[in-house]
């Protein structure tokens, strides 16, 4: 067990560090100047160009660029913005993360809540009007573009009913000196709309594959055998098949895990949440390398250990897949 | 003896391209209480779903006919639902099923298995059930250790499986078991140790057994009556004894005729020419007439039912006739 999760998290390590290597070497491909946008529209002038490419270290070669980082990187220093003036790039991530994780775990909880929900009742009443109804409704919704819907919501909830906040993580006029309670509910009041666009554009994909999932697991001999047995409804529902129908389920979730970090650009955009999906954007837009690889190797690490959790989670439910003792 | 188990006129409908089918059409048999049963058809003879009927499982899209009656001392089965139902699956009448692998659920622990067919009928806690479970392991021959409760059923044996299945069938100590080919998936010397194991649980519980199964063989000396079932009818029935020695209806004298013997004089196998037919296709007067040797112009009626000897009907125009297999 042991020597098994050890060659589990060297081949995760390898994994991140080619991940790490590839994004590096595909950034630097990518056309575009990180300084092109430090001077609006004028032209800079060739002195200051050649002491801004000094002072970014943009004039070594590439390869000395690329261990600069990596030996940074390794001391937990990621370097500095471009595009911010020389702001750390940690300082950053560590101000746009908080947000970011809030609106990324709430969603995240939230899609997975619904979509197995409706994907197990759905695979219960497989072939029903019910089943057809929510399979088109989760279907349009997982088809509906994140920030048309965000648009909408914002237009008729906001708006014009005025029943949730247009945008931001917190009231402007909020009195900075007021109690825990006042700042937590109106949080919470900012967090409704950004949620609700993420959940339903998303839940629509758990609940196809948790509907699928849960007919080949009802369709089991182990769930005749449960009925046989006469035990309840609920344990042969839950206990006995959607315990087997975990798989991809896990799997899904470890391939949705980064939003948690990652946040979704459009969302963040469309209700200006400050959060790491619009800095990634804008450090893009503006080709500002160490912000895009700070980023970057922060969502790639949650993308392969979102996997590797599915996996171990997935040898805990299933004894079939744990390495023999 | 007291009756526990009446079946009467049972049917299941399945929907054909042209109307509903019945695979089982109008069966009816007894059980009195402590007795043996053989239930014994090629496959597609209906006996499984006759089988399932009893406990009103009847896999969808199939469903018991109304006109049909299973009453279990005076419980009529096919009206129950829910609660009252749930009581008689496991509590009164157990089951167990041909392959033991796909029978038992993957993910949960033999013995949780057993527990929790134990907790779902009786009023035990989670501590007394699980000594329980761990007694009728060892019952069933296996080890009734903490390792042993703990293992899934992927890490045992095919014999040891079908033990487990036992043990979950017995957990909730019930009247009637329902043995659905329980040893065809298995080598035949284990097959013999279960049959054993069978008997043996049988003797000590005062248990009634309804053995189906297509294997003649290992019905004789082991059951006290044989039911032979073709073409979703009953259309012998005799104590095991005066079967073997005085097989009436053409059909049972060929099953018969088709099993290898180990004394007496050597003769070919006789097979029966032709298979049975499916549902759909079933032909009007004796299902079997067009695969026997010694149909005539009667069998394209309805024959009917003739008692034979003692205890021994059997549904066949030969009996009329007087001339007798």
């Amino acid at each position: 067990m042991i020597r098994w999760l050890a060659g589990r998290l060297l081949q995760t390590l390898a994994t991140y560090a080619l991940a790490v290597t590839l994004l590096f070497i595909m950034m630097r491909l990518t056309p575009g100047d990180p300084l092109a946008g430090l001077s609006d529209e004028r032209p800079l002038p060739a002195e200051a160009r050649e002491l801004l490419r000094r002072r970014y270290r943009l004039d070594q070669p590439v390869l000395t660029q690329y261990a600069d980082f990596l030996a940074g990187a390794l001391r937990g220093d990621l370097g500095v913005s471009i595009a911010q003036h020389g702001r750390p790039v940690t300082a950053l991530i560590r101000e746009r993360l908080p947000a970011t994780l809030l609106l990324g775990t709430t969603a995240l909880a939230a899609m997975f809540g619904i979509g197995i929900a409706v994907g197990v009742l759905q695979a219960t009443r497989a072939g029903s009007v019910t089943d057809r109804v929510l399979g088109i409704l989760s279907l349009t919704a997982y088809a509906t573009p994140s920030f048309w819907l965000g648009l909408v919501l914002t237009w008729a909830l906001a708006i014009e009913w005025h029943w949730f906040p247009v945008a931001f993580m917190h009231a402007p006029l909020l009195d900075p000196d007021a109690g825990w309670w006042v700042r937590l509910t109106d949080l919470l009041w900012h967090l409704v709309l950004p949620v609700t666009t993420l959940t339903l554009v998303s839940f629509g994909a758990v609940a196809r594959y948790q509907r699928a999932a849960m007919l080949e697991a009802l369709g089991l001999g182990a769930i005749r055998t449960a009925r046989t047995k006469g035990l309840r409804d609920r344990s042969i529902l839950w206990h006995h098949a959607w315990r087997n129908s975990v798989g991809p389920m896990l799997a899904l979730f470890g391939l949705w895990l980064p939003l948690v970090v990652a946040g979704s650009v459009f969302v963040e955009s469309v209700y200006a949440w400050p959060g790491l999906g619009t800095l990634a954007a804008e450090s893009i837009g503006s080709r500002d390398y160490p912000v895009i690889m700070g980023v970057a190797i922060l969502v790639s690490a949650v993308v392969i250990g979102g996997n590797l959790l599915a996996d171990l989670l997935h040898g805990w439910l299933d004894p079939r897949l744990r390495p023999s003792q | 003896m007291t009756m526990l188990l009446a079946v009467r006129d049972l049917r299941v409908s399945f929907p054909g391209a042209t109307g509903p089918v019945y695979p089982v059409d109008r069966v009816s048999f007894e059980l009195a209480r402590g007795e043996t049963v053989a239930l014994v058809g090629e496959s597609g003879s209906g006996k499984s779903l006759t089988g399932m009927a009893l406990l009103n499982l009847v896999p969808a899209p199939g469903e018991v006919a109304p006109g049909s009656s299973v009453s279990l001392e005076g419980t009529e089965i096919l009206k129950l639902r829910g609660e009252p139902l749930r009581r008689i699956r496991g509590a009164r009448i157990g089951m167990v099923f041909q392959d033991p692998l796909a029978s038992l659920n993957p993910v949960i622990s033999v013995g949780d298995q057993i527990r929790e067919t134990i907790q779902a009928h009786l009023p035990l806690g989670r501590r007394e059930a699980r000594t329980r479970a761990e007694a009728l392991l060892a019952e069933v021959g296996l080890a009734g250790t903490p390792e042993g409760y703990q293992r899934y059923p992927h890490q045992l044996s095919g014999g040891m499986r079908q033990r487990v299945m036992l043990a979950i069938a017995l957990a909730a100590e019930p009247d009637l078991l329902i043995a659905d080919e329980p040893t065809s998936a298995l080598d035949v010397t284990v097959q013999a140790q279960i049959l054993t194991l069978l008997e043996g649980l049988r003797r000590a519980r005062g248990l009634t057994v309804l053995l189906i199964t297509h294997d003649l063989g290992i019905v004789a000396g082991r059951t006290d009556r044989v039911l032979v079932m073709y073409a979703g009818r009953i259309v012998e029935a005799a104590p095991t004894a005066e079967l073997f020695a005085h097989p009436a209806h053409p059909y049972t004298a060929g099953l018969l005729g088709s099993l290898p013997r180990l004394r007496g004089p050597r003769q070919p196998l006789r097979p029966i020419p032709g298979q049975v037919p499916s549902p759909g296709d079933w032909p009007a007067g004796c299902r079997f007439h067009p695969r026997c040797a010694k149909s005539f112009a009667p069998c394209r009626e309805e024959p009917p039912i003739v008692e034979v000897a003692g205890g021994h009907h059997m549904r066949c125009w030969l009996g009329k006739s007087g001339d007798s297999a």
